[in-house]
């Protein structure tokens, strides 16, 4: 019984993780078409750093997510601490309708974003796209910040009242140093949601301003070539990293 | 230090003005008609619900939801006793961490790294032909088995995390209990343990079950000309037709169907902590 329930674990596991192992191995791979072995090679990735138009969308991908992730994380940070006491209704409703929000297909919040920019005569480009890249990523940050501010003790925020500390003191002296792992967890994890996002970006990015996630939509869907697989191996390290570091940082006492 | 005062009401500012009202435009814009010069005109019109009763929507809502709900109870089948394995594991932080990361990493780039093995000169039919398992390699993919597999590929992690954190909260000690009054195995599986992590179940259900209609990128990669799903026709009818008022529509469909998910999810997890 003991094998089965084993065998059973590591095929989940391979299920998971072979397609990946795969497109890794095929980025190093000497040929052009086939998928036989042909030696190892790291051509494709120079080809890769060779393409401007990968380079000026993954620049715009970067800056997207950089400025996205900190607004996001910024706002839910003060918010988080602002609300810790109150216990009043707003806070209720805040973070239900959070994690309403989290459980709304993209493609519905999509179709309302770009019907909404249409109404307001927001322009397509960057600025969509941050306005969007901020709205999915609050609930994420607001709820990862939450989860660690529920974990502190009470008594040390009536203690700071008490010896009558002010806002600023207090954020900067005791929840900073406190939260800033889960708030650098936060944002890493935020920018990977940023970095990543197709389906709302592919409806609201507009014809101008390029970003990484659809160039590589647009290059998959003419086919396999060996140079997408190696920025698709690229990209997969990249968040792989991301997401060990903001679990650590998650973890850290 | 403005920003730091002001950070409550900015919040639920750009909560309301950037996700409320969007959301409420679809309801609205969903009963309006579609302009001549601009993407909709403010007359009232039911002709985009009527719409949704054509022969060609009802069949791609059909598959959609036959996709749908197959993908969902496969993902479920894998994922209850998957968890109930990590739970009483000794490593189950480093088994959670492994199902974490292709939760949050691109899914694209996840849909894209199974075309290599579904190929007809791929991974899968060079390992089955080796085996002389099979004569001819299989059509994979351009099917809507490629679909179903890349849609349980990349939604199994967001049914395994919700059941698992409902299982963690889970009393073992129940199943003893229920084994000491004589319950059978079946007994207790159905009667004690699903009951108990229900709310998880249902919020694993509703994670995988509207994805799986609207990833329009899945089957437009991994599908042929048969496999459109609801998420690729509002697609079509947003970006290919323009046609907003009818795109609204159709998302109001899965609008109604989280809705009637949700009052599920209320009516069960009533009771429990």
């Amino acid at each position: 019984m003991n094998w089965i329930k084993k065998s059973f674990q590591v095929s989940i596991y391979l299920f998971l993780y072979v397609p990946l192992i795969v497109l890794i191995a095929y980025s190093f791979n000497n040929a052009q078409y086939s998928l036989q072995w042909h030696g190892f090679t790291t051509l494709w990735y120079s080809k890769l750093f060779a393409d401007g138009l990968l380079w000026k969308a993954f620049i715009n991908s970067l800056q997207l997510g950089l400025i996205a992730s900190f607004i996001a994380c910024g706002l839910s940070f003060f918010a988080s601490i602002r609300l810790i006491t109150s216990k009043n209704q707003l806070r209720t409703y805040l973070i239900s309708s959070i994690l309403l929000f989290l459980i709304i297909p993209d493609l519905i919040f999509a179709v309302g974003l770009l019907l909404f920019f249409n109404l307001t005569e927001i322009p397509l480009g960057f600025t969509s796209l941050l306005i969007a890249h901020v709205s999915f990523c609050i609930p994420f940050a607001v709820i990862l910040i939450n989860t660690k501010l529920a974990t502190i003790d009470d008594n040390i925020y009536r203690a700071a009242i008490d010896l009558s500390a002010s806002y600023s003191t207090m954020v900067s002296r005791i929840y900073f140093p406190l939260l800033w792992p889960s708030l650098l967890s936060a944002f890493l994890l935020c920018f990977t949601l940023s970095f990543d996002d197709i389906v709302i970006s592919y409806f609201i990015a507009g014809p101008e301003y390029d970003i990484l996630p659809l160039q590589i939509y647009s290059r998959i869907k003419t086919g396999i070539t060996p140079e997408i697989n190696a920025l698709c191996s690229i990209m997969f390290v990249l968040s792989l990293l991301l997401i060990v570091a903001a679990h650590a940082l998650q973890r850290e006492k | 230090m403005k920003i730091k005062s002001l950070s409550v009401p900015l919040l639920v500012c750009w909560l309301t003005a950037f996700v409320f009202i969007p959301l409420l435009i679809i309801v609205i814009a969903s009963f309006l008609e579609q302009g001549e010069f601009s993407l909709f005109q403010f007359t009232f019109t039911l002709e985009n619900y009527k719409e949704l009763f054509s022969p060609l929507f009802l069949k791609i809502l059909i598959r959609s939801i036959t996709i749908g709900f197959t993908v969902t109870f496969l993902c479920l089948i894998v994922a209850l006793p998957f968890c109930f394995l990590v739970v009483k594991s000794r490593i189950k932080l480093l088994l959670l961490l492994l199902i974490i990361i292709p939760f949050w990493t691109s899914s694209l780039i996840r849909t894209y790294a199974l075309i290599a093995l579904l190929k007809s000169h791929g991974l899968i039919n060079t390992i089955l032909l080796k085996l002389h398992l099979i004569s001819t390699p299989l059509n994979l993919l351009y099917t809507n088995t490629a679909v179903m597999i890349g849609l349980v590929y990349n939604l199994l992690p967001f049914m395994i995390l919700p059941l698992y954190a409902a299982m963690e909260r889970f009393d073992f000690k129940l199943i003893d209990a229920a084994k000491d009054l004589g319950a059978n195995s079946a007994k207790i599986i159905f009667k004690v343990l699903i009951p108990s992590i229900m709310p998880g179940i249902i919020s694993g259900c509703i994670l995988v079950l509207l994805p799986a209609m609207t990833l329009f990128y899945i089957p437009s990669i991994l599908g042929g000309a048969r496999s459109i799903l609801l998420g690729n026709l509002i697609q079509q009818q947003v970006y290919v037709l323009e046609n907003l008022p009818q795109g609204a529509a159709s998302s109001m469909i899965l609008t109604i169907l989280l809705l009637l998910l949700m009052l599920f999810y209320k009516q069960q997890s009533r009771g429990q902590p």
